[in-house]
């Protein structure tokens, strides 16, 4: 109970059910950031294949709460995607 | 020294060899501005995600480029009025390879290091919920 009381200020996840009084808890298993996983040090724009996965439906992009991907590595792969798309690799938009 | 990668987007309707000596053209703009060019990547003719213009795919190209930044203004200019190029993006790069540099390095390091000083967290007793919160943290730091 208490590393739940603890851990509410700061949950970026805010999609979890975590910490709902009475009900069921859903405890899901920490995603982890898959740029860290693959040691990335710097996110190449002109990688459509991969920003592209990180982009759903209508283009927008996907926020780290989905996607699990960590803070520094979020900020890199807005930033590739933002230029990606004024060089048309990435659409502005889909529908 | 400052590094800039420079992309630009050749219009579909250019012939091969026409894109050649553009592409020779501009690059000598930039040696002629006292840069270098490091590389010169011809990535082929690919599809627009939006069409631009009236052209839904287009040549890509991107420059690789050494220099001060005066340079960039002149190429960037000449880009403008090559009725070719549909589009330019020049971003620098330098600050972001050495940021990438110092990650790689800190990684070594701490490889080195070994697993000595690593097995002391380790050993810590693993508590059932609220310990994920805690690796995410070193996680953010560590990148």
């Amino acid at each position: 109970m208490s590393s739940e009381q603890r851990d509410h200020g700061r949950r970026d996840d805010r999609g979890g059910r975590q910490g709902g009084q009475g009900g069921r808890r859903f405890i899901r298993a920490r995603k982890s950031c898959r740029f860290c996983a693959d040691k990335v040090d710097y996110i190449d724009y002109k990688d459509g294949r991969l920003l592209g996965s990180y982009i759903p439906e209508r283009g927008k992009i996907l926020p780290r709460r989905i996607s699990g991907t960590c803070a520094p590595h979020q900020r890199m792969l807005a930033t590739a995607i933002k230029r990606a798309r004024n060089a048309a690799i990435l659409p502005f938009t889909l529908d | 020294m400052r590094v800039y990668e420079v992309l630009f987007i050749v219009a579909p309707n250019i012939e091969e060899s026409d894109i050649d000596t553009l592409v020779t053209q501009l690059s000598d703009v930039a040696t002629n501005q006292g840069a270098r060019v490091a590389k010169i990547d011809r990535m082929g003719r690919r599809r627009l995600a939006y069409p631009i213009g009236k052209f839904n795919d287009g040549h890509y190209v991107v420059f690789t480029i050494e220099g001060t930044g005066a340079e960039i203004a002149e190429i960037e200019r000449r880009m403008r009025v090559t009725d070719a190029v549909i589009r330019y993006i020049t971003i620098r790069i330098d600050e972001d390879l050495k940021r990438a540099e110092k990650f790689r390095a800190r990684r070594a390091a701490r490889a080195a290091a070994g697993a000595g000083s690593r097995r002391g967290r380790r050993a810590e007793p693993v508590l059932p919920i609220g310990n994920d919160d805690e690796e995410s943290d070193e996680e953010e730091g560590e990148l």
